[in-house]
């Protein structure tokens, strides 16, 4: 199939996505526009090295290509004035597919992670129940467990853009705080019925055995809901940066209320107001009232490629990807568009997403070297729409910097580089 | 949790045996049952309503020295901080420019400041000081924001009455869908 056989969908060069349902655009990249040059005489295939000698043996423990290491996250430096604080962003624009390695998933820690002998661990659930229960690690690994895929993402992710001015950043650096794994744990319902909740209790205050022993409030209706008690992330063990032995986890909602390393959980009347569900994590609106408990993530998407501080080297084809997830349902739809959202396009993703968890789209993309905007728009199973960066920040305004699912715009120049910016 | 062992032997028996076992495992509680009173040292949840504060007391006075002697690194010596993330006085939630939000403008219960402390400050050292050492750094907090008199005796009773400026400045939007 030729160029000007491509069906264009949207302005500025987007093409329809069925042409990535292998219609003769399969390498993608710039191959549909090279490959129409036919062969290069100078290119004389020989067998390389590694195929005339034995390979390195199995392992008990798989490492990744040496040629694939600089695929990191990235992290703050250490700060002795805040000891084990901070984050480390997942390389979305590495990423491909809709899990994140969990060497890769993002963390955010607020006194470090700590190094916990699962056999000397406990679980302890009191407060308003009939009988106070405390389990060990090995007892709970014996409960009917379930395994779902869902995202996770920080409830600051994505924070900057609340800014006057467009951060000179990265998918990465502006939006790498949010993964997606599959959970397997224990319904925390389970657990909870085992203890007994009295009638009046009305929230469980959960806690972690970190420094900070982090704690957060959670309205028990949705606790009894699809909330788990996660022990496993990809199919081992929850990692130390992630709750190692075990966390809770809190399907679509601000990461902070997936209390890693928890050891307790308090049910009580009223909320305790921790100072991570009032100081913090809350969301002072235009008239300087604050919202308190605003636990889910907004629906979004990000392109992850092309994005910011990529160099597109040549004109041609390009697969336009990105993620997309909504902390209220699965994904419907997302549409991509080139002219900063005057023109739009449908991107291709799988029909049956699940629910809570990243969805990836694509959908190629001619890039003829003139200026373009990239946006994408997603759509969620109960209607919302991703809403513009300029709507979000004229209804939220900016003195809190949480929750930000507003459209991104990738700038690209003529030069092919890409910058983020507000259109 | 099985040993390999037993998994080995489950598994040579029959899967039909394996579902069998994790049907028996599902009626089964294995939580060990604990009292409260057992649970006193380990349960740091202070509430705004009273609960789960410990015996001790402190004044601002005392509460000073404790201040520059654990706390000012990262502070500052008057809790001006020494970033956005550690300023603890100051700020007004109805100023015209953005809000300085701290313990004194923008934290609706004094209450959270007391469960904070004792969880998890100093953050070179969390739960390293005392419950008198905690009422007593509070109470300097509290009075730096001029929330409290400086000889107010803070403990379990006067603390659940102290009024912060912010106290109805949040909204519960914990119901919404
Ligand atoms: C090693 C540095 C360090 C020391 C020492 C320290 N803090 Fe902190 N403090 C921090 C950091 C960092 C934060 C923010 C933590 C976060 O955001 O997770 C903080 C947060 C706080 C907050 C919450 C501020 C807010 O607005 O949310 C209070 C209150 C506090 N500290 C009190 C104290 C007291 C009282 C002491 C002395 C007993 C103390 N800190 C000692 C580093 C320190």
């Amino acid at each position: 199939m030729s160029k000007q056989e491509l069906e264009k969908v949207a302005a500025n060069g987007l093409i329809n996505r069925r042409h990535l349902l292998g219609l003769g655009l399969a390498g993608m990249g710039t191959v549909a526009s090279t490959s129409l040059l036919g062969a290069d005489a100078g290119l004389n295939l020989e067998i390389p090295g590694w195929s005339k000698a034995p390979g390195a043996n199995a392992s008990g423990y798989g490492s990744r290509s040496r040629f694939t290491d600089d695929m990191q996250r990235m992290a703050g430096n250490p700060n002795p004035l805040y000891p084990g604080g901070g984050s480390s962003r997942s390389p979305l624009h590495q990423l491909h597919g809709s899990i994140t390695p969990n060497s890769l998933h993002f963390e955010r820690h607020h006194a470090g992670i700590p190094d916990i002998d699962p056999a000397q661990h406990k679980l302890v659930i009191h407060g308003l129940v009939r009988q106070p229960l405390v389990f060990s690690y090995e007892d709970l690994l014996r409960y009917p467990m379930v395994s779902k895929i869902y995202f996770l993402e920080c409830s600051g992710n994505s924070g900057s853009l609340f800014g006057p001015n467009p951060a000179d950043g990265s998918a990465q650096s502006l939006h790498g705080l949010v993964s997606g794994a599959e959970w397997t744990g224990i319904p925390l319902s389970t657990l909870l019925d085992e203890a007994g909740v009295y009638p009046e209790a009305r929230w469980i205050n959960a806690v972690g055995a970190d420094a900070a022993s982090m704690g957060r409030s959670i309205p028990l209706n949705r606790a009894m809901d699809d909330v788990m008690l996660a022990l496993f992330q990809n199919g081992e063990p929850v990692r130390p940066g992630q709750g190692y032995p075990m966390r809770l986890f809190v399907p679509g909602c601000e990461g902070n209320i997936s209390v890693k390393w928890l050891t307790q959980i308090k049910l009580t009347r009223e909320p305790t107001h921790f100072r991570d569900e009032t100081s913090k994590y809350t969301d002072t609106r235009l008239d300087r009232k604050s919202q308190q408990f605003t636990f889910p993530m907004g629906t979004k998407s990000v392109i992850t490629a092309p994005s910011g501080q990529m160099k597109l080297e040549r004109q041609g084809i390009y697969q336009v990807t990105g993620i997309a997830w909504s902390g209220r349902g699965s994904i419907r739809r997302v549409e991509v568009s080139a002219d900063g959202g005057r023109t739009w396009a449908d991107a291709m993703i799988d029909s049956h997403q699940s629910e809570k968890a990243l969805a990836r789209f694509r959908i190629p993309w001619q890039w003829s070297g003139g200026d373009a905007v990239l946006q994408s728009r997603a759509t969620d199973s109960q209607g919302n729409v991703q809403p513009t960066r300029t709507s979000l920040v004229t209804e939220k305004g900016n003195i809190s910097t949480y929750h930000f699912h507003g459209i991104q715009s990738w700038a690209v120049n003529t030069a092919g580089d890409v910058a983020n910016v507000y259109a | 949790m099985f040993t390999l062992k037993k998994l080995l032997t489950a598994s040579a028996v029959s899967a039909s045996l394996v579902i069998g076992l994790s049907a028996v495992v599902q009626a089964q509680s294995l939580g060990i049952p604990i009292n409260e009173s057992q649970l006193q040292d380990f349960d740091l949840i202070a509430q705004p309503d009273g609960s789960g504060y410990p015996q001790g007391s402190g004044t601002a006075m005392q509460g000073k020295a404790i201040f520059e002697r654990r706390c000012v690194a990262c502070h500052g010596m008057t809790g001006e901080g020494t970033s956005a993330n550690t300023r603890l006085v100051g700020g007004d939630m109805q100023s015209e420019e953005r809000p300085i939000r701290t313990v004194g403008s923008y934290w609706p219960h004094a209450s959270t400041l007391f469960d904070y402390v004792q969880r998890a400050m100093p953050a070179d050292a969390p739960k390293s000081l005392t419950s008198d050492e905690v009422y007593q750094v509070i109470a300097y907090v509290l009075n730096l924001n001029g929330i409290i008199e400086d000889s107010l005796i803070l403990n379990k009773e006067t603390l659940m009455q102290v009024e912060m400026p912010n106290k109805d400045g949040f909204i519960d939007s914990s119901q919404a869908l």
